[in-house]
């Protein structure tokens, strides 16, 4: 399952006519487009996160792993804005702040799916992945109830869009089902889905296999490998099987009870003491 | 005992399936030729543009060095792009080889080497990546074209080619070469061979059966005339390339009619694309009409009780006047026929509305012996279902039933032009225009099955009834006598078994026993359903067949089975003792079944003939481990013990009375 970074390889006809417009070779990974810096957050008196601080450059597949209650789920909520750090400072784009902030994230391009699914179960999958692009809608109340000049026009390439990201995770046939009649598995794929409408820059994915069967996390690794490579999205993610995560991820950062014990390639994590006496529960 | 219906075929103005498409793009250029849905709606190409397609794409295959008399392998679901591949195989004077794509590497790598390919088509990159497994031990592949591109960019094999690529060089190569087309085109005579398609392999490996432009041509003719299809006509191409039937039903029809064909949007839409299309003309063997029927029972039994009721009270109308009412049967009350509208307006129309079987004019099914309830259930509802009879080697087409001339347990009468025989062993002989050219490369396998009379033995037992309706009973070697002589129809006990919707295969043992035995596989649908209705939890199909419960109504279905067999006297000796779930469905990943989903009695009583011994010992339960397949090629182990039960046997109706 793992890229050869081979230079050699070459593109299987570039800028020809493809379903998938954005097919050019975007994956090189780039310079570092989010900085963490000695990130702490508390609740009250628990410390979620002490002095962490880790980059994810453009194009990487990141993963963050570590044992249950590493505080991997509120780095992730840092980075998106839900939570804001007591201390340290994020450096997004250029851009340094103190905290981030759910809408503006959104706006520039983030876009995440949660460890429990969140999708609106009584509505079909259609509509669903259709809130996705929410962000990108201009016109305004009026003219989309009446379905009129503009907000015509605009709904039909939204939806184009939604059409060309169900094609994409091959969910065709679940279109015009209602999500809360879908099993786990398919629910999962139709939360990426809905990312992936808001065409973000970076994708932040909270235990997206977690509760699949192998051949489900099979499919769902190559929908992510896919999105890295077609679209050249960068990848935060969260995984508890270790297998796939060191198959597709480039970095790896561990936490382990709300510290940073690990930040390197898979292999170089894997080597680790740290690491591995985390995993292994020795000493504490 | 000979039937003969000798008819003249009214002549084709064209003689070679390249020439009916130039036709097509001529007489009727801007009607729909063909449908795909994609990125959520249909999309239409007309004739004239499929005939601009086809001839890029022939030209494209032409600079690629694709030469007369070479093969064309085409694997993938039914894609437009993989029938216009077709064609420009055919346009070049190559022969189209369709392959069965969900097949594993290793199956296919048979039929590559057998059928000399150099040339393939994959779908995509799954077809791709079996390709390029099976290029490493079959390097004469030599040119790999991909329909569907997703993936595949980082692919830098040479050999690889996108479609739209090889158009592109095909329009460059036409214009340098502004006669080479036509010319190819118009040296293609009707004798050459159409397309190579490969037998499911029942028995052995599978065989090329080649097929003539002139034999595909005449048999489409007949098809067409023998339900009055036109260009108005709609067909739903669902069915695997590699099976006869989709060839000639969909491809040759429309060549010859005009008629519109429609690819599904992926496999698993085909019944909201049914419903979105509407076909005109419907081809399913039986279990494509039992699955759907199985899912209208489970939505009903799952309404509410005022739509139960309703579809209850009008189902019991439509089985009393229903097929009366179909037949065009006179004598029918005024109050019936007006309760049959009612429920044309409530019930029938609205399901088979949803169904998409608002528009059909004929259905077919074959291939296998269809239940009673099945085939009462779509004719009383007003589809004209009706039954045909026919293999790969005879262009399928060898008996149909006639609108207003259907019987349940027939096969219809001989098509014009079809000389059937029955030989003295109660075997079925074939001669007629569509027969095959013979197997590919298999001289002695074409002798042994065209005798000299040029008579093909089809294999199967069968004879004609009273009214010259063909009745087919069994596979001529798999019919057997019990230690005591009684008759041994191991499939027509089968499929007794196999129209309760529970039961989803079985298979039947006794030739040269005391007494007959069965393994069946529950549907996994319909108990599933039946187990949840009572509370019943499983973790999943072993778990669920060996419930004590699922025993108990499998137990059910047999004996009542028996019931049925005891009114026979020729088979009542060969009513069903023993039986046993299987703990695992049987697969054609593990060889079980075919492709085309037939048991394979042999295989499948060596590999299980632990259990076999266990049911005649009489143990009450066997331990087995079996190895299984998943669909990516890995091995895994299923190991249960599985519990043996017995069932009533009846004694003979006419003895007991």
């Amino acid at each position: 399952m793992r890229r050869s970074e081979d230079p050699q390889r070459q593109n299987f006809h570039r800028g020809q006519e493809s379903g998938l417009k954005q097919m050019t070779d975007q994956r090189k990974i780039g310079e570092v487009i989010l900085d963490l810096q000695g990130i702490s957050l508390s609740f009250g008196g628990v410390r979620a996160l002490t002095d962490i601080s880790f980059d994810v450059r453009q194009h990487e597949i990141r993963a963050i792993i570590g044992p249950n209650g590493a505080g991997k789920s509120s780095m992730l909520n840092v980075i998106n804005g839900v939570y804001h750090p007591q201390q340290g400072s994020i450096v997004f784009h250029g851009e340094t702040r103190k905290a981030m902030n759910p809408t503006r994230v959104a706006h520039q391009g983030i876009a995440r799916t949660f460890q429990n699914i969140a999708l609106f179960k009584g509505m079909t999958v259609l509509d669903n992945i259709m809130t996705g692009r929410n962000t990108k809608m201009r016109s305004g109340l009026f003219s989309n109830a009446i379905w009129w000049g503009k907000a015509r026009n605009e709904e039909i390439a939204h939806r184009r869009k939604v059409e060309e990201v169900i094609d994409f995770l091959e969910i065709q046939h679940i279109r015009k089902t209602p999500v809360g009649r879908l099993p786990y598995g398919l629910q999962k794929r139709v939360e990426l889905a809905r990312a992936l409408a808001a065409e973000p820059n970076m994708l932040l994915l909270d235990e997206p296999m977690a509760g699949m069967n192998v051949e489900e996390k099979q499919d769902m690794c190559r929908f992510v490998l896919d999105v890295n490579d077609q679209f050249g999205t960068t990848i935060v993610l969260i995984e508890h099987d270790m297998g796939v995560v060191m198959d597709i991820s480039d970095r790896v950062v561990v936490l382990d009870y709300g510290k940073k014990i690990g930040d390197g390639t898979p292999d170089e994590v894997m080597r680790n003491p740290d690491v591995i006496s985390a995993y292994l529960g020795t000493s504490h | 005992m000979a039937e003969t219906n000798p008819q003249t075929f009214p002549a084709t103005t064209a003689s070679t399936f390249p020439r009916l498409l130039l036709q097509n793009a001529q007489i009727r250029p801007t009607l729909p030729a063909i449908r795909e849905k994609d990125l959520g709606i249909w999309q239409v190409w007309n004739w004239a543009q499929v005939n601009s397609e086809v001839r890029a794409f022939a030209c494209g295959l032409a600079a690629l060095g694709f030469r007369r008399g070479m093969t064309l392998a085409v694997i993938g679901d039914n894609r437009p792009r993989l029938y216009w591949a077709m064609a420009a195989a055919q346009c070049l004077g190559g022969i189209p080889v369709p392959l069965y794509q969900d097949a594993p590497a290793a199956d296919m790598a048979y039929v590559l080497e057998d059928a000399e390919i150099d040339f393939a088509i994959a779908e995509d990159q799954e077809q791709v990546d079996k390709l390029f497994e099976i290029k490493q031990t079959l390097p004469r592949i030599s040119h790999i074209i991909v329909d569907y591109e997703r993936g595949l960019r980082h692919y830098a094999q040479p050999e690889l080619h996108s479609f739209a690529k090889i158009q592109e060089l095909g329009r460059d190569y036409d214009r340098a070469h502004p006669e080479f087309f036509m010319n190819e085109l118009n040296a293609g005579s009707a004798q050459e061979t159409a397309i190579i398609l490969y037998t499911s392999g029942t028995t052995g490996k599978p065989k090329g059966v080649c097929h003539s432009h002139q034999a595909m041509i005449a048999t489409a003719t007949t098809l067409v005339n023998f339900d009055g299809l036109n260009q108005d006509d709609n067909i739903l191409c669902y069915l695997p390339l590699a099976w006869i039937g989709d060839y000639l039903y969909s491809f040759a029809q429309s060549l010859l009619t005009g008629l519109c064909l429609n690819c599904p949007e992926s496999p698993q839409t085909v019944m909201t694309d049914l419903r979105e299309i509407g076909p005109t003309y419907y081809f399913g063997p039986p279990r494509v009409y039992e699955n759907i029927l199985t899912q209208v029972m489970i939505r009903i039994e799952d309404a509410s009780w005022i739509k139960r009721k309703m579809f209850h009270s009008f189902m019991a109308v439509a089985k009393r006047v229903g097929l009366r009412i179909l037949d065009g049967a006179t004598g029918i009350s005024w109050s019936d026929r007006l309760y049959y509208a009612l429920g044309e307006l409530l019930v029938y129309g609205p399901l088979k509305n949803v169904l998409g079987l608002s528009r059909v004019k004929v259905a077919y099914t074959g291939g296998e012996a269809i239940g009673p309830d099945l085939f009462d259930f779509y004719r009383s509802i007003g589809i004209n279902l009706k039954q045909l009879y026919g293999m790969t080697e005879t262009c399928v087409t060898i008996c149909m039933q006639a609108s207003g001339d259907v019987k349940l347990d027939t096969v219809g009468r001989p098509m014009p032009g079809v000389e059937v025989k029955i030989a003295t062993d109660g075997e079925v002989l074939v001669r007629s225009r569509g027969l095959m050219q013979g197997y590919f490369k298999r001289p002695d396998a074409t002798a042994e099955a065209i005798d000299d009379d040029g008579y093909f033995h089809t294999g199967d037992a069968g004879f004609f009834d009273g009214d010259g309706h063909l009745k087919i009973i069994d596979r001529a070697k798999d019919v057997g006598k019990m230690a005591d002589g009684t008759l041994f129809a191991p499939k027509y006990i089968e499929n007794k078994l196999k129209f309760f919707p529970f039961v989803k295969e079985a298979v039947a043992f006794g030739d040269g026993r005391q007494e007959c035995t069965a393994f069946v596989n529950i549907d996994m649908d319909a108990v599933g359903n039946w187990a949840e209705r009572r509370g019943i939890s499983y973790s999943g199909y072993t778990d669920l067949a060996a419930q004590q419960t699922v025993y108990d109504l499998i137990r059910d279905c047999v004996e009542k089975v028996n019931v049925d067999l005891a009114q026979d006297t020729l088979l009542a000796g060969s009513q069903i003792c023993r039986f046993l779930i299987l703990h695992k469905e049987l697969d054609p990943d593990d060889d079980e079944l075919t492709r085309t989903r037939k048991v394979r009695r042999r295989f499948i009583a060596d590999k299980y003939a632990i259990l076999i011994d266990a049911l005649y010992a009489g143990k009450a339960s066997q331990y087995i481990e079996t190895q299984v397949k998943f669909e990516d090629g890995r091995l895994g182990k299923v190991c249960a013990d599985l519990k043996i039960r017995s069932a009533k046997t009846f004694t003979e109706a006419r003895k007991a009375a």
